[in-house]
């Protein structure tokens, strides 16, 4: 999935001159968490997170604190320069990008013009997508050889069985590389028919297991 | 005590058929009024047909678009790829004729249930053939065609105004109940279920408490694959009591699937009949106490047809009618007729035998985590307040 089909089109920024105060409250009132600050051809020159306009302004314990600070250009707070991604990259490089940095937005930049924003939330919200969890589905685990032609094989006994696959995910098996673990999601209330089909082609199944232990 | 009771049935709910190899098997709801007609526990007097619901009434939930795919479903009207979008056609709702007539006869009975109760010509009603809880408002799913109980809940909100609290005690989440009032602070939602984990249709986490003017009326308790009585009646029994003394309801609805029995083949619960005699007591005691009695009665899932839901199901009726459940035997002429059918060895008695269940090794685990679930879902809601 490609960053520019989940990016947020409709950036809240700022200009360099603009004051901290003016951050302050539209951090506020668009419940938002960073700012790309632009010049005149949208170019990205900074970024102002709300954690950095809160450092700057007086701590509200002190009264009769000076407010003038919050009259400060905001060009003399923000974060510069600016890691940005390009609207062609993918989730899983900017899933990387938050790993390794400290910050939680990324500006899309195409062309060297701001064109949108890309959060840690977008990107969990997707990653959220990739798993199927957020449709109707049932969950199976098949515990598979780590070998090519693995995955249509087993896929095709779903296919048999005329069994949407919503999601598919491919885990590592605890540390044997020899394994791997397959999560099917399937559009299905009854999976016991697909559960049979794949107990009998001799699949080890890592869930439906059976109930442990019978009673004594 | 012995209270006014009604039993909404007819030969005619058993045409909500997909096909003979289906788990969804409506004869549950005729074996189920056998057995208690065996046990002499219910007579002609009891028993009220269901009404049709009309195009208008299905509308009340449902998109009028969606209601014409089923009826052209039903006709042979309807191809394969207009039918998929829908959910009509796949491997859950496959196409039956007439399932429109026969789907509108169930949901039909949910409102004779709503009708009987509001006019006050009982105080309690129990419709078996209905409480269809995964129907969304322009798709089947998961068995269901129309969400009975979402089109009763907005009936009862048009037409008498009350405040409604939904309960649902199927091993699957009650998404489409749960997302049919989501947004609306006068219907209160609770479910419990196995968590969507592994289980369809995946959601009902305890985080989702309805949003906008809904948020703090959506209850979720999902329990971990293999909790048994203690546990589940532990947790459901305390929920259940908070969040109706939060939320007071007029009327009481009650979705009563079977399928977090031990015996379940769709299911990774483990309880027992005890569980199945306990809801609707506490569901009876509540009625009582918080709703002038005003408590109807669904069904819903139940895959072990022969074992688990006739008696589970019979058990409501005897708790709404007499008070408590059955104990001992069950009636010989009942067993005989049944068991001929049956591809299992039919239990002998109401109650289980406690050698059913499996030894659970994480059994402590499991009730930790239940319990947590259960802060979790007391904790953020407008019933700390």
């Amino acid at each position: 999935m490609k960053v520019e089909e989940i990016m947020n089109r409709n950036v809240v920024t700022l200009g360099p001159t603009a004051t901290i105060a003016e951050a302050l409250h539209l951090l506020q009132e668009n419940r938002i968490r960073h700012i790309p600050i632009i010049d005149e051809n949208r170019s990205v020159i900074g970024i102002v997170s709300d954690r950095d306009v809160r450092d700057a302004s007086p701590s509200v314990l002190v009264k009769d604190s000076d407010q003038a600070i919050l009259q400060s250009e905001i060009q003399t707070i923000m974060s510069h320069p600016v890691i940005t991604v390009h609207p062609l990259d993918f989730v899983e490089e900017i899933a990387r990008i938050f790993y390794d940095e400290e910050f939680a937005s990324l500006p899309v930049v195409s062309d060297n013009k701001l064109i949108g924003i890309v959060t840690e939330k977008d990107m969990l919200y997707t990653l959220i997508q990739l798993t199927g969890t957020h449709v109707q589905s049932s969950h199976i685990e098949v515990k598979v050889p780590h070998k090519p032609g693995i995955l249509p094989e087993v896929a095709a006994v779903f296919g048999r069985r005329k069994m949407n696959i919503t999601s598919v995910l491919i885990y590592p098996y605890h540390q044997d590389p020899n394994y791997k673990v397959l999560v099917f999601r399937i559009q299905t209330m009854n999976p016991l028919p697909v559960i049979n089909d794949l107990r009998e082609a001799g699949y080890e199944l890592m869930w439906p297991n059976n109930i442990p232990g019978p009673k004594r | 005590m012995k209270c006014h009771a009604a039993f909404v049935y007819s030969d005619e709910l058993l045409t909500y058929h997909f096909h003979p190899d289906h788990p969804f098997n409506q004869k549950r709801v005729l074996m189920t009024k056998e057995l208690l007609e065996s046990s002499k526990k219910i007579d002609s007097s009891d028993i009220i047909k269901p009404r049709m619901a009309t195009d208008e009434e299905l509308e009340l939930f449902h998109d009028a678009s969606y209601v014409d795919a089923v009826k052209r479903a039903g006709k042979g009207l309807l191809s394969e790829t207009e039918g998929l979008p829908y959910g009509l056609g796949t491997e859950d709702v496959p196409i039956f004729k007439d399932m429109h007539e026969a789907s509108s006869l169930l949901v039909g009975g949910t409102l004779t249930a709503v009708d009987t109760v509001l006019n006050e010509n009982a105080q309690h009603a129990l419709h078996l053939g209905g409480g269809l809880h995964h129907g969304l408002k322009r798709k089947a799913s998961g068995f269901c065609i129309y969400n009975d109980g979402a089109i009763a809940i907005k009936y009862i909100r048009e037409k008498y105004n009350l405040k409604v609290l939904y309960v649902d005690t199927d091993a699957h989440h009650g998404d489409g109940v749960q997302w049919a009032f989501y947004d609306d602070p006068n219907v209160c939602t609770f479910s419990i279920h196995e968590t969507g984990r592994y289980l369809f249709p995946g959601t009902g986490n305890v985080n989702e408490r309805g949003i906008k003017a809904g948020h703090g009326y959506s209850f979720n308790l999902p329990i971990d694959a293999f909790t048994q009585d203690e546990s589940f009646l532990q947790v459901y029994e305390t929920a259940l009591r908070k969040i109706i003394e939060f939320f007071k309801p007029d009327i009481l609805v009650t979705q009563n699937g079977a399928d977090a029995h031990v015996f379940d083949p769709l299911t990774h619960l483990c309880t027992t009949m005890e569980v199945y005699q306990k809801i609707p007591q506490l569901a009876h005691e509540l009625a009582h106490e918080y709703t002038g009695g005003k408590w109807v009665a669904l069904g819903g899932g139940g895959y072990d047809i022969w074992r688990v839901v006739p008696r589970a199901w019979g058990q409501i009726w005897n708790v709404m009618k007499y008070g408590t459940p059955l104990q001992g035997e069950l009636p010989e002429d009942w067993l005989e007729k049944w068991q001929k059918e049956a591809t299992v060895g039919l239990p002998k008695l109401w109650e289980d035998l406690p050698e059913i269940t499996p030894d659970i090794p994480r059994k402590q685990e499991i009730t930790e985590k239940n319990e947590t679930a259960l802060l979790n879902l007391l904790k953020y809601t407008k019933i700390t307040k």
